[in-house]
C-alpha cells in the first residue's frame, strides 16, 4: 500500500508541489480537481468534463460538483497553511450558488477565515472566466484535532 | 424507466452511478453506490463530502420535482450539508430529501443521508431551489 495521506501531503509541502495533495486522492482524480499555485495563490481547478454537467439544456454544471470543489479547495487550502497532524474532517459547508456554471474550466481560492484549536473556518470562491463574477461561494468548517471518540465528519 | 431518463438527463448522475430508489409527492430517495473513484480518505475509504454532496443535490432537486405539477427547471440557490458522522466504507449511501414548502419562485427542502437507518444519518442537507418562470407551477395542497 501507498504512505499514509498525511505523510504524502507533508511531502507535497516540503517540495512546494501542490499538485500532489489531488493525485492520491482517488475523487480527486475521477472528477478532474486539481491544485496549483498561480501568481503567488494556490488555487484550486475543476477542468471541465461532460460527465460534470448537471443541466445538459443550459448546459450548467451540477451543483454537487461545484459543491465538491469548493470542498476540496477549502481542505486543501487548510493543509497547505495550518500545521495539522491530522487530515481536517469537514464539519459542515453551505454553498450559495450565484450563477450557472458553464461547460469550462472553474476555479476556486481558499482563505482561512479563522483557525482555532480544534476548528478551522474556510470561506472559498469559485469562478470561471472573471474572478470578480464568482459562481459560487461557501463557508465551511472543520475540525482539525481527531475528536474524543474519533466519529466527528464525515470526509478526509 | 425513471432511471434511464434521469441518467440520460444528468451527466453527471450517470457518473456517480446515482439510482432513484423511490419517488413520492414531493419526496425522492437515492441511492449513492459505494465505488473506489469515490473515495476522499485513501487510508480509510471513507467516500469524499463533495460525492454526498452531489447526491443530497440531486435527491433535494428531485423532491422539488416531485412536487411541481408542470416541470420546469430548478436551479440551487444554496445547500448547507451537515456531515454528522463518518459513511462507513463500502457500503451505499442513501439520501432521503422532502420538499416541505413551495412558493411561485422558490422551494424549499431538506434531506438526510444515511446507509439503514434514516433516524442514524451520516449527513443532513438543507437548499433552497429557485423554480423558473411559467404559470400553473404548483400543486395545491388541502
Amino acid at each position: 500500500m501507498s504512505k499514509p495521506l498525511i505523510d504524502l501531503i507533508a511531502e507535497a509541502k516540503r517540495d512546494n508541489q501542490p499538485g500532489r495533495l489531488t493525485e492520491a486522492v482517488p475523487y480527486a482524480r475521477f472528477m478532474g480537481l486539481s491544485m496549483h499555485h498561480v501568481a503567488g495563490e494556490l488555487l484550486g481547478r475543476l477542468t471541465y468534463a461532460d460527465m460534470l454537467v448537471g443541466n445538459p439544456a443550459l448546459p450548467a454544471l451540477h451543483g454537487g460538483a461545484i459543491g465538491a470543489l469548493l470542498e476540496s479547495t477549502a481542505i486543501f487550502q487548510l493543509l497547505w497553511e495550518a500545521e495539522t497532524v491530522v487530515l481536517p474532517k469537514t464539519i459542515g459547508i453551505t454553498v450559495e450558488y450565484l450563477r450557472s456554471g458553464r461547460p469550462v474550466d472553474t476555479w476556486a481560492r481558499g482563505i482561512l477565515t479563522r483557525q482555532g484549536r480544534r476548528v478551522a473556518n474556510v470561506r472559498v470562491e469559485a469562478w470561471q472566466d472573471d474572478r470578480v463574477r464568482p459562481i459560487a461561494i461557501a463557508h465551511s468548517h472543520f475540525l482539525i484535532v481527531p475528536g474524543p471518540d474519533g466519529e466527528e465528519g464525515a470526509s478526509a | 424507466m425513471i432511471n434511464r431518463q434521469f441518467h440520460t438527463v444528468v451527466p453527471h448522475n450517470r457518473a456517480l452511478g446515482l439510482e432513484i430508489a423511490e419517488l413520492g409527492d414531493g419526496d425522492a430517495r437515492m441511492r449513492l453506490p459505494y465505488s473506489p473513484d469515490l473515495v476522499g480518505n485513501p487510508d480509510t475509504g471513507v467516500l469524499h463530502g463533495g460525492a454526498i454532496t452531489s447526491l443530497m443535490d440531486a435527491c433535494c432537486g428531485a423532491a422539488v420535482f416531485m412536487r411541481l405539477t408542470m416541470p420546469v427547471p430548478i436551479a440551487t440557490l444554496d445547500l448547507r450539508i451537515d456531515y454528522l458522522r463518518p459513511a462507513d466504507p463500502g457500503r451505499d449511501v442513501l439520501a432521503h430529501a422532502s420538499c416541505f414548502r413551495i412558493t411561485r419562485n422558490v422551494a424549499f427542502v431538506r434531506g438526510v443521508a444515511y446507509h439503514d437507518d434514516e433516524d442514524d444519518p451520516v449527513a443532513a442537507a438543507a437548499g433552497t431551489f429557485m423554480l423558473a418562470t411559467s404559470p400553473g407551477r404548483t400543486r395545491s395542497k388541502p
